[in-house]
């Protein structure tokens, strides 16, 4: 996704046009995918020193004139990214726009979303809970009955299992490639305190948790990960779910596959073995070179990724930038990120930005000098573990180009002398 | 030393951990009993080995009635696919460099084919088919993948018996499986 810079007419154009021709340069380093409208639009002299701009002469909207807050309008190509061209929408998915963000937190508009079968519109009035199967005390629960438990709020990443695939073509933009990955503070009730309202049986090993969509989708949680960090979910960013996320009430997995933290939750089955469902054996297996298939690979193993500069920018300037990316792991707390600006010969340890949260992203930086020659820039995350990302070649090498899903290669960027930004691996 | 019932009942909660915990009376007296009625009509799930398949039967000759009015128009008349999946064929393509995964090919249990279809098929109108109606169509899509005869009656005793061809190959998961070396210099 590019921003509404060579698109806008006027003089900003005209101005930039010549500007990136002369290889002039203007104080500072500058990012032109980045850059927001207004910042493009700022060849205007009428608003520029010394003249007072037009914004300060008249009084601006009213207060409360938007009862729920939307972005500036300079931000409106910031959207998600969704496919074209689909063969239909109901089983879908549309991503983040990370190369945008800053931070750890994504936006609740902005959070990636994967449904198969639709989005539901529940009036969470008439939305129940059913816990049953290998508990003492069968229960239906209602979202009143689900806010009176102690709650508690925590941050994590939530990401899609195949973001992306081993095979091209591979996405030109931060966001093709892995923006099926969000992040948001959750809030809701620990799973374990509701189990234990039920009281769990000696068989019990797994639960089967089923949302109220039109796919009923299931699928089966370990009983170790339900009783450890497993929520029940109904708020996301301080205000209630939103449907795409399952509003009213989601399972939240912390670290596992998005697939399974299963939306518009409904019913939570107690079972002594895993349901097979279909979405854990034909589809959400990882299919090896010999034709063995991974089942029930839950975890989201270590990853990381640069965002600025990405794919679909440019560096306009040469001189400092500042090399930013998001790093996450769903084994717990990323260690290290290491950037190397020089193609993979050297690699050196990036900044990592507080809070560092256990299965949430962790932000990293690191300040490099681009000298107006081609590079290419890329990053490796390790995390509390001692696990390693790898490269594409060496996933590769393992798994095949028919896995499809968790792969969390490096992924590196590739910046011509004009200063495009492109997928080095495209 | 205490009396052997007390030791023995220390060591068995010493054992059970948080699993205990979770098994202990309920400390907030918060939600409702559900009735079996009300578990009934929500309980879905069909376990691999079949159990929960519901009574009734549907043969392939009324499966493919079936899949021509409310399955055709997306995965094609003889499951070849479309907007939706391909659900036959490819028996022997798995292990090759361009696998074809299809009921017939890929999925290891017949009866989640069962679970499925009633639970979210077709897209448009999920949930609305007869149970006999899902017998049908699942016997319809196994035919077409050469696994039921054309004259074959479908119920939960036979649907349960059918071993699919590539149910053996589902393993655990190995990772990590990878291991990058982290050179910093000179790589």
């Amino acid at each position: 996704m590019t921003r509404p810079t060579d698109a806008d007419n006027g003089p900003a154009v005209t101005s930039r046009r010549r500007f990136l021709r002369d290889g002039a340069v203007i104080g500072g380093a500058v990012v032109a995918g980045g850059l927001g409208a207004g910042e493009a639009r700022a060849a205007d002299a009428d608003n520029l020193p010394p003249n007072v701009p037009e914004w300060m002469k008249t009084p601006g909207d009213a207060t409360g004139s938007q009862l729920y807050g939307t972005p500036s309008p300079f931000e409106k190509n910031v959207v998600k990214n969704i496919p074209k061209n689909l063969k239909q929408y109901l089983s879908a998915s549309g991503r983040t726009p990370l190369q945008d963000l800053d931070g750890i937190i994504t936006p609740n508009g902005l959070f990636y979303e994967r449904h198969h079968g639709g989005v539901p519109t529940i009036d969470p009035a008439q939305h129940r809970l059913m816990l049953h199967g290998l508990v003492d005390r069968p229960m239906i629960f209602t979202m009143d009955d689900l806010r009176r438990f102690p709650s508690e709020s925590r941050i994590h990443f939530l990401e899609c299992s195949g973001n992306p695939a081993y095979t091209k073509p591979f996405g030109k933009t931060a966001s093709d490639l892995v923006g099926l990955l969000s992040c948001a503070e959750w809030t809701g009730v620990s799973l374990k305190l509701v189990l234990q309202e039920a009281g769990l049986q000696q068989a019990a090993k797994w639960v089967v948790a089923e949302g109220a969509d039109a796919a009923a989708l299931t699928r089966s949680v370990p009983i170790e990960k339900c009783l450890d960090d497993a929520m029940l979910v109904y708020s996301q960013n301080g205000e209630r779910l939103r449907p795409q996320q399952g509003y009213p009430l989601r399972l939240l997995l912390p670290g596992f596959e998005g697939n399974m933290n299963v939306k518009w939750l409904r019913r939570l089955h107690v079972t002594a073995e895993p349901a097979y469902s279909r979405e854990e054996t034909s589809k959400y297996t990882d299919l090896m070179p010999d034709g063995t298939a991974r089942e029930f690979t839950f975890t989201m193993e270590t990853k990381s990724i640069i965002t600025r500069p990405s794919g679909g920018q440019r560096l306009t300037a040469q001189g400092f930038h500042e090399i930013s990316g998001i790093a996450w792991s769903g084994h717990g707390k990323i260690k290290r990120v290491d950037v190397s600006v020089d193609d993979g010969k050297s690699w050196q340890e990036a900044q990592l930005q507080e809070p560092i949260l256990t299965r949430a992203l962790t932000r990293f930086r690191l300040l490099w000098r681009w000298d107006g020659q081609p590079a290419v820039i890329q990053s490796r995350a390790i995390d509390e573990t001692g696990y390693v990302q790898p490269t594409l070649a060496e996933l590769l090498a393992v798994r095949g180009e028919n896995s499809f899903y968790h792969n969390n290669a490096i992924w590196p960027w590739r910046i011509a002398s004009d200063g495009e930004v492109t997928n080095a691996a495209a | 030393m205490p009396p052997l019932k007390i030791r023995v009942a220390v060591a068995a909660l010493a054992v059970l951990t948080s699993v205990a915990s979770a098994r202990a009376q309920s400390a907030y007296g918060i939600g409702r009993a559900a009735t079996p009625a009300e578990i009934a009509g929500w309980n879905i799930d069909i376990g691999r080995d079949g159990s929960g398949l519901p009574p009734g039967s549907g043969t392939v000759a009324h499966g493919r009635e079936v899949f021509a009015q409310q399955c055709a128009a997306c995965h094609g008349e003889k499951g070849e696919g479309g907007i939706g999946d391909k659900l036959a064929g490819g028996q022997g393509t798995i292990a090759t460099a361009k696998p074809v995964r299809t009921v017939g090919s890929y999925w290891p249990y017949a009866p989640t084919l069962f679970d499925y279809i009633r639970r979210a098929m077709p897209q448009n109108a999920p949930q609305s088919l007869s149970n006999e109606d899902v017998y049908a169509v699942s016997a319809y899509v196994l035919n077409l993948n050469g696994l039921q005869s054309a004259d074959a009656t479908l119920d939960a005793k036979t649907l349960a018996a059918i071993k699919m061809p590539n149910r053996d190959k589902f393993v655990g998961d190995p990772r990590p499986d990878v291991k990058n070396p982290a050179c910093t210099s000179g790589c």
